[in-house]
């Protein structure tokens, strides 16, 4: 099972803030690829990649990394601190 | 290395005064602090959202970079979340070293990191609706310039 988070408008697309999901997802990419099936709101929320972030196990990643056995996936527009 | 994320506001004066008198054999000692600005408009409220747990380890990366970067004495960094009104401050970072241009170049490094690498979004409130505010291509541009050497 890997938590699947969200945060900012990805979030509220999405209507929650967190899905636990049973995967084989053996990249990012592939678990996108199982989200966009879900429903339309996942598809909107994943319909551009460029306008998102990913961290896997609170680290910024790239969509390609591999999950392992990473156990939080989270998902996010550009990051506006400061 | 002093490391806050918190919802309630901070004193200015009393953090700046306490991390200059923690510090022994630095001659210089950086602040800055981030301000709410109002926008067009109107800014009725800004909403910070955070990512807990990556946010404090996020910030430590960066903190930890900039140490390895320059010769510094101690890094203090305090950021908010939750809501937020116009010309509260937001957040602040001190840094210090025994000569003023590693402490000053060092809070410019956390404050560009600190922008676009930690896990923050805001959301602004105005008259006209509420909408998240965007990443800028220039902050990311930023970021180059510590990349280049």
């Amino acid at each position: 099972m890997i938590d699947v988070l969200y945060f900012a408008w990805v979030r509220e697309r999405i209507g929650h803030p967190k899905d636990r999901v049973e995967t084989s997802a053996h990249t990012v990419m592939d678990l996108v690829e199982e989200l966009r099936t879900r429903e339309e709101r996942y598809e909107a929320a994943f319909a551009d990649l460029s306008a998102l972030r990913v961290a896997v196990d609170q680290e910024l990643t790239e969509f390609d990394a591999p999950l392992g056995d990473a156990r939080e996936v989270a998902f996010f527009p550009p990051m506006t601190g400061g | 290395m002093d490391i806050r994320v918190q919802e309630h506001a901070f004193d200015l004066g009393r953090e700046a005064q306490g991390f200059a008198a923690r510090q022994t054999g630095m001659g210089a000692v950086v602040t800055f602090t981030g301000i709410v600005r109002d926008v067009a408009g109107g800014l009725d409220q800004m909403e910070i959202e955070h990512y807990p747990g990556m946010t404090e380890k996020a910030l430590m990366q960066i903190a930890e970079d900039a140490e390895s970067r320059w010769n510094i004495g101690d890094i203090l960094i305090i950021h908010r979340h939750g809501k937020l009104v116009a010309d509260e401050m937001i957040m602040m970072v001190a840094t210090s070293s025994r000569h003023r241009k590693d402490a000053f170049e060092a809070a410019e490094f956390l404050m560009d990191y600190l922008k676009s690498r930690a896990p923050f979004w805001k959301k602004e409130t105005t008259k006209d609706g509420k909408d998240w505010v965007a990443a800028k291509a220039e902050d990311e541009a930023e970021l180059t310039r510590w990349t280049k050497d």
